[in-house]
C-alpha cells in the first residue's frame, strides 16, 4: 500500500499546547559580575507571578529552548507584576538569555515546585546559609522573612563563594550587614588585596553559631559539595534532620513530573523538590 | 453481548470490517523480526509473532511530537494541530496492553497530556491472547501479564478449530454489533470454554524469575548496595537501546527545530533515554548519575520500585524486549534472579 500522502481517515484536530508559555518582559538588568546577569521579569498584563520562597519557573527562548531558573525575589516585594532572577552564564540557554536586555521578551511557565516550609519555620530562629549561586534562590527566602521579620525568631544570614569579586546582590547584602536584628557573616575562599573579612570555607563559619536545636531551621543552599560538609557541621550541633533544609538542582525539562530528567530515585526535584528536608532525601544515594 | 465466535475462516473479513473506517496495525514480518505496521489485510498479519521490535506506544506516544509552532521572536505557541487517524492496534499481546496502562497512568496522571489524551482517544485495542511463551527473554508470568485482564476493547483467543473474541468495552461491542461473521451462543458456555483453554495454557509457561512478584519490590529495597549494579555496569554500553524499546519508558527531552529561513519553528519533544550519560547532567557539569552501573540500576528501579510507590503498579511488562535488544547481553532475568539469590543469602 502506497503510505505517502494522508489517508482519508485522518483528521486533524488541534491541541491547546500545555507547554506553552506566558509573555514575559525584562524591564531591567544588571550585569553583577562578569558572568552573572540580573533580570527583572515583568508579565504580560501586569499578572502576578504568585511564587512562593523557593520556587522556580521554566524560562523559555524560542529557537534555544528552555530552562528551569530559580526565582530571586520574594512575594513580599513592593512591586508585585515583576519577579527577579540572577542567571550565570553556564550554557547554550544562559548564554541566549544573557544576550538579551530591557524591553526583550521572555517566555515564563510556573511557578512549578514546593516551596520552602514557610509555616514551619514561622516563630523559629533560622540559619540560612549560602554558598556561590545557592544565594540567588536562598535571596527570595532571606527578602521574605525582612519583610515578616515579627515572624520569625533570630536571623543569622551566612554567605561564602570563591572570592570577594563573585559576591552576588552586594548592596543589598550590605544592608542586611546593617540591620541589628540580623546575625550576619561572610567568607570566601580566596582573599584579594582589598578584603577584610573572613576567609575560608563556609564551614567554617558555623561553629561561632549559637543554635537552640529546639527551635531552629537551618536553610541551605548551594553546589552539591557544600552540602555534605554544611550538614556535617550541622549534625555536629545536633541539629535535627527535619529542621535542615536544601534546595536542589536539576535540569527539568517539563516541570510536570513526566520527562524523568529531575529524577532522584523516586522523587521527581520538579514536584517533590527543589525544597527538601535532610531527613527527606537522607537516604537517597544521587540526592547529593 | 461479551463473548462470541470467530472461524478462522473470517479473520480476514473482520479485518476489512475493521478497515472501513479505521487504520488497522498489526504484528507484520521485518526480516527475522516483528514489527507493528499498518496492514493491508488479514494475509499480511503475523499472529505468532515474538513481542515486535518496538511496542505500540509509538502510536500514542510517538518518537518526536510537536508540541507547538512559533515564530521566530515571539513568545507564545500556536495552537498545535496534529492528525489523528482512528486505529486499531491489532493483535497486541497482553504484556504491550500491560504496558499501554502504565502509560496511561502516567500521562493521565495530573496535570493530563493533551497531545497523549488525543492520540489515545483514536486508539481501538484488540488484543490477541498468547498460548504459549514467545522465548527465553520473556518474564510475563512473574509479571503476571500472560493473561489478558483489561485494557482492551476485544480480545482474541485461539481455542484451536476457532476463536473466541472477549469484548470488553462499548467500543468493542460496537464494532462487532450484529455482524454474522461472528456466531454467537450461551454466554456461559462460550465463557468456559475460553476458562478451560486459558486454564490449559498456563502448563506450557514457567517463571524465568525465581521470585514472586510479591516480594519483588522488597527485594529491590534491599539491594541498592548490591554489588550486582557493579556487573551490569561494566556491561552496559550506554546506548539507549532498553529504553527505546521498554513499553512503559516514557521519558523525553525538549527542543526547539527552526525553519531554515529563521523565520520561526517547532518545539518538539522527543524520546530521550536515562541511559545516556548527560540525562542527569546539570549546568556547570554536576551528573549525578554519571556511571553506567547508577544508570542500569535507575532503569530497574523505574521498572520494580519507585512507580509502586508512585503509581502502585509495576512498570516492568515481562516483555522481554530490553534483554533481546541489548548489545552487550545484559539479561533482566540475570539481574533479578542475582538479586533474589543475594536477598536469600543474607
Amino acid at each position: 500500500m502506497c503510505n505517502c500522502g494522508k489517508s482519508s481517515l485522518s483528521r486533524t484536530v488541534e491541541v491547546e499546547p500545555l507547554y506553552s508559555p506566558m509573555e514575559g518582559t525584562i524591564i531591567r538588568t544588571v550585569n553583577m559580575t562578569d558572568n552573572e546577569k540580573f533580570f527583572e521579569i515583568e508579565l504580560e498584563g501586569g499578572r502576578e507571578l504568585g511564587n512562593l520562597p523557593g520556587q522556580f519557573v521554566q524560562l523559555s527562548i524560542f529557537g534555544i529552548g528552555e530552562a528551569p531558573i530559580s526565582v530571586s525575589s520574594s512575594p513580599t516585594k513592593k512591586n508585585k507584576n515583576t519577579f527577579e532572577i540572577c542567571v550565570r552564564k553556564a550554557g547554550v540557554f544562559t548564554a541566549a538569555l544573557h544576550g538579551l536586555s530591557e524591553g526583550d521578551k521572555i517566555g515564563v511557565r510556573g511557578p512549578f515546585g514546593k516551596p520552602f516550609p514557610i509555616d514551619d519555620l514561622k516563630g523559629n530562629d533560622l540559619i540560612m546559609v549560602a554558598g556561590g549561586l545557592g544565594i540567588v534562590p536562598l535571596r527570595s527566602l532571606i527578602n521574605f522573612v525582612i519583610d515578616k521579620r515579627r515572624d520569625f525568631g533570630e536571623v543569622t544570614i551566612l554567605l561564602g563563594c570563591k572570592q570577594p569579586k563573585d559576591r552576588l546582590f552586594t548592596e543589598e547584602i550590605e544592608s542586611w550587614q546593617r540591620s541589628t536584628d540580623i546575625n550576619y557573616a561572610c567568607t570566601v575562599d580566596r582573599a584579594d588585596p582589598e578584603w577584610k573579612g573572613n576567609v575560608g570555607v563556609i564551614t567554617t563559619l558555623i561553629p561561632g553559631v549559637d543554635i537552640d536545636v529546639n527551635r531552629t531551621y537551618a536553610v541551605v543552599v548551594g553546589p552539591p559539595i557544600m552540602y555534605k560538609f554544611v550538614i556535617q557541621e550541622l549534625v555536629k550541633k545536633e541539629m535535627p534532620d527535619k529542621q535542615i533544609i536544601l534546595s536542589l538542582e536539576r535540569r527539568m525539562k517539563c516541570g510536570l513530573g513526566k520527562c524523568g530528567h529531575c529524577q532522584i530515585n523516586g522523587k521527581y526535584v520538579c514536584q517533590d523538590g527543589p525544597t527538601f528536608t535532610y531527613a527527606e532525601i537522607k537516604g537517597l544515594e544521587e540526592a547529593l | 453481548m461479551r463473548y462470541v465466535y470467530l472461524e478462522k475462516d473470517n479473520l480476514g473479513k473482520f479485518i476489512d470490517l475493521l478497515k472501513k473506517d479505521r487504520k488497522v496495525v498489526g504484528p507484520v514480518r521485518k526480516e527475522n523480526q516483528f514489527v507493528f505496521a499498518e496492514i493491508d489485510s488479514a494475509e499480511d498479519l503475523v499472529l505468532e509473532y515474538r513481542p515486535t521490535i518496538l511496542p505500540p506506544k509509538k502510536y500514542f506516544f510517538p518518537q518526536k511530537e510537536t508540541l507547538g509552532s512559533f515564530k521566530m521572536g515571539a513568545v507564545r505557541m500556536d495552537k498545535t494541530a496534529i492528525d489523528i487517524e482512528p486505529t486499531v492496534i491489532f493483535a497486541a499481546h497482553t504484556c504491550d496492553i500491560d504496558g499501554m496502562e502504565c502509560l496511561e497512568v502516567v500521562f493521565y496522571n495530573d496535570p493530563a497530556d493533551p497531545y497523549y489524551k488525543k492520540r489515545r482517544k483514536a486508539i481501538t485495542v484488540i488484543g490477541y491472547e498468547c498460548m504459549a511463551p514467545c522465548d527465553d527473554c520473556a518474564t510475563c508470568v512473574t509479571m503476571d501479564t500472560h493473561k489478558p485482564k483489561a485494557g482492551y476493547d476485544i480480545m482474541i483467543t485461539d481455542i484451536g478449530e476457532r476463536y473466541i473474541l472477549h469484548i470488553n468495552s462499548q467500543q468493542g461491542d460496537e464494532l462487532i454489533d450484529d455482524n454474522p461473521i461472528f456466531k454467537k451462543d450461551d454466554e456461559s458456555r462460550i465463557k468456559s470454554i475460553l476458562k478451560e483453554v486459558q486454564k490449559n495454557k498456563l502448563s506450557k509457561f514457567d517463571a524465568k524469575l525465581k521470585a514472586d512478584f510479591r516480594d519483588l519490590q522488597g527485594i529491590f529495597k534491599k539491594s541498592f548496595k548490591s554489588g550486582v549494579w557493579e556487573d551490569v555496569g561494566k556491561k552496559c554500553v550506554s546506548c539507549g537501546n532498553c529504553t527505546a524499546v521498554c513499553p512503559t519508558c516514557y521519558c523525553f527531552d525538549v527542543h526547539d527545530s527552526v525553519e531554515l529561513d529563521m523565520s520561526g519553528g517547532e518545539r518538539k519533544r522527543v524520546w530521550d533515554s536515562c541511559q545516556l550519560e548527560e540525562f542527569a547532567e546539570v549546568a556547570g557539569g554536576e551528573n549525578f548519575r554519571e556511571e553506567r552501573s547508577s544508570r542500569q540500576k535507575h532503569r530497574y528501579y523505574r521498572k520494580f520500585d519507585y512507580p509502586l510507590d508512585k503509581y502502585n503498579k509495576f512498570f516492568c511488562t515481562g516483555c522481554g524486549r530490553c534483554t533481546r535488544t541489548c548489545m552487550a547481553g545484559i539479561s533482566l532475568i540475570e539481574t533479578v534472579n542475582n538479586l533474589t539469590k543475594e536477598n536469600k543469602n543474607v
